[in-house]
């Protein structure tokens, strides 16, 4: 609030100025873009720009610490002779595919069972989202732990309930079952706000069309697929393109668990592009690869802007 | 009618123990991150322990060790500064760009209003590599500041847009109201709209706050000097040194570094759960 209240102090007639400056200051024409200066400032200088210079490293050969000239697509074209990025460009569809399948099938689940009678309403709810706010990178230390190749608490679970041999996997040290790990935390971290907002959704339906499909003796399986599932589509929709987007472009969880290690079989596309652009200083690379998130974003936004916020703007 | 009291009540039980995978999926992590962060050495590197209990008695080692012994208490300071800036920064400019958003009608508020929308699903690291130049020519690398600067970049979005939805939901009439008797439009801002829209206003500082304290990427990239790194990136890059790892201190660390949320949570819980859903579906 301070910046307004410099505002009022400059506007005010004590300089000598009458109430005309005032009256300037509460039209909508004057009022309106003063008050969103701020705001496009940051999204100009830091966004817009940035992102024009994501478009000019791609098409150039930017090296750190050295000048460069502009390269065409070549940047985008020999990124698909690397194994490691063509190994990229699949875990990233194979990561978010099944991550985002696991949080919605979940998601509905537990968003059912919070939504019944329940004695510690409050708490549940409490419990289930806490792995959304507690920071992802530490939290993801902890699963590292928990998948150590000597001390790993799931195998030894695993082990002590009869479902494993003895060791149990090797969770980061193997292809298959380290891109499993990553998916569990993802899923893991991501739960919550799926869980949580179809919730939100789920209360929103009225209660007579259950009473009413009740009525005309549907069962639950029915009422649930007939009721809950048509008017929950609009709330999947959004939760879904939100989550694809974000999962698509995820950091935290593969660069903290497993550095997209092992042979970059975990490797996303932020991960990789953070290597060959700051590791190995090859800029232009990395920044090509950072804006192979970029069609997905755009589909996303469209998605969102056509089909689920018709009325916004 | 009795029987469908009894089936109601069965039903509520059922509900219950089905709920009990899901919050031993969500909690465990955190069971498991404090309980080793309170053994011995010992304890935790015998592989015949049972991991999942405490046996030859709890300790606090680890915990003096991290504060006393490593630069953690500075990584806290480092986010809590750059956290509280951002966020204020975040939050006023946020209510600016939603009042005009809300009720103002000028040239360009809607390409505005489509720009704020699409900004906020931009994910961190489509932008990180061309922004660490940006910051560099600012002047601002290895600085606190590259990250105070930076982080609005999602949080004003976010801002804006939570509370965009909040101050739709207010009528306009009371404003309008006071603008005859005489108010002018920010005093109706100041006065009118935000003592109503506090929970808004609660929100929005509250997740701002949360983000950047849970902020990695920018972090890690934009400032190298171990002294001045914040506490997730500090904790990450630091503390693990080598082959050998201090599981017991990485631990603690990662315990103490989520305290100040967790302390957020539990006051504030029902906010992040309204702001949650807000966020999304508004």
């Amino acid at each position: 609030m301070a910046v307004g209240g410099i505002r009022v102090a400059t506007a005010s007639p004590r300089a000598g100025l009458t109430g005309r400056v005032r009256e300037l200051f509460d039209r909508e024409g004057v009022l309106g873009p003063l008050f969103v200066t701020p705001a496009l400032i940051i999204l100009l200088l830091l966004v817009a720009y940035p992102f024009a210079m994501a478009l000019y490293f791609a098409l150039s050969n930017a090296f750190i610490g050295r000048p460069s000239h502009l390269v065409g697509l070549r940047n985008f074209i020999n990124l698909w002779d690397s194994d490691a990025f063509r190994q990229t460009f699949q875990n990233a569809f194979v990561f978010t595919g099944i991550a985002v399948a696991f949080k919605v099938v979940l998601g509905i689940s537990l968003a059912l069972l919070l939504n019944q009678q329940l004695w510690f309403k409050r708490m549940i709810r409490g419990a289930v989202l806490l792995p959304w706010v507690i920071p992802t990178a530490l939290s993801t230390l902890g699963w590292w732990w928990m998948f150590n190749s000597l001390y790993s608490v799931v195998n030894w679970t695993g082990i002590a309930l009869g479902i494993m041999d003895p060791p149990g996997p090797n969770w980061l040290g193997q292809k298959y079952y380290a891109m499993a790990a990553v998916v569990t935390v993802n899923v893991w971290r991501g739960l919550p706000f799926f869980a949580i907002t179809i919730l939100a959704g789920l209360v929103a339906i009225p209660k007579e069309l259950y009473e009413a499909a009740e009525a005309d003796g549907a069962g639950a399986v029915s009422r649930f697929w007939y009721v809950t599932l048509p008017l929950l589509k609009g709330v999947l929709a959004i939760v879904v393109l939100f989550s694809t987007i974000f999962t698509f472009s995820d950091f935290n969880i593969v660069y903290v668990l497993t550095h997209g290690g092992p042979i970059n079989s975990t490797h996303l596309f932020a991960t990789l592009a953070r290597q060959i652009g700051l590791e190995t200083g090859r800029i232009g690379e990395g920044a090509a690869i950072s804006l192979y998130l970029f069609p997905v974003l755009v589909l996303v936004v469209w998605a969102q802007l056509r089909f689920v916020r018709k009325q916004a703007y | 009618m009795a029987g469908f009291g009894r089936r109601k009540f069965w039903w509520r039980i059922a509900s219950h123990l089905l709920l009990i995978p899901f919050l031993v999926f969500a909690l465990f992590p955190f069971y498991h991150m404090a309980l080793t962060s309170l053994k011995t050495d010992r304890e935790l590197y015998d592989r015949n322990a049972v991991p999942l209990l405490i046996r030859q008695g709890p300790t606090l080692e680890h915990y003096t060790k991290l504060l006393w012994e490593t630069a953690f208490l500075t990584w806290t300071k480092n986010s809590l500064l750059i956290t509280i800036l951002a966020t204020a920064l975040s939050v006023v400019v946020g209510t600016l760009a939603a009042y005009a958003l809300a009720r103002l009608r000028f040239f360009g508020v809607s390409s505005f209003g489509t720009g704020i929308f699409v900004t906020y699903l931009v994910p961190t690291s489509l932008l990180f590599l061309p922004l660490a130049q940006v910051v560099n020519w600012l002047g601002l690398a290895d600085s606190k500041w590259a990250l105070v600067v930076t982080y609005p970049t999602f949080l004003v979005p976010f801002c804006t847009w939570l509370l965009l939805g909040y101050f739709r939901t207010v009528p306009k009439e009371i404003e309008e109201c006071a603008m005859l008797d005489g108010c002018n439009r920010l005093q109706t801002l100041v006065r009118i709209l935000l003592p109503v829209a506090v929970p808004g206003v609660i929100c929005a500082a509250l997740f701002a706050f949360t983000l950047s304290w849970n902020e990695f990427l920018y972090a890690l990239v934009f400032v190298s000097p171990a002294e001045l790194k914040t506490m997730t990136v500090g904790v990450i890059s630091e503390l693990i040194r080598g082959d050998i790892y201090y599981w017991g201190g990485l631990m603690a660390g990662a315990c103490v570094g989520s305290l100040p949320i967790v302390i957020a949570y539990v006051f504030f819980l029902d906010y992040y759960v309204s702001g949650l859903t807000a966020g999304a579906v508004k």
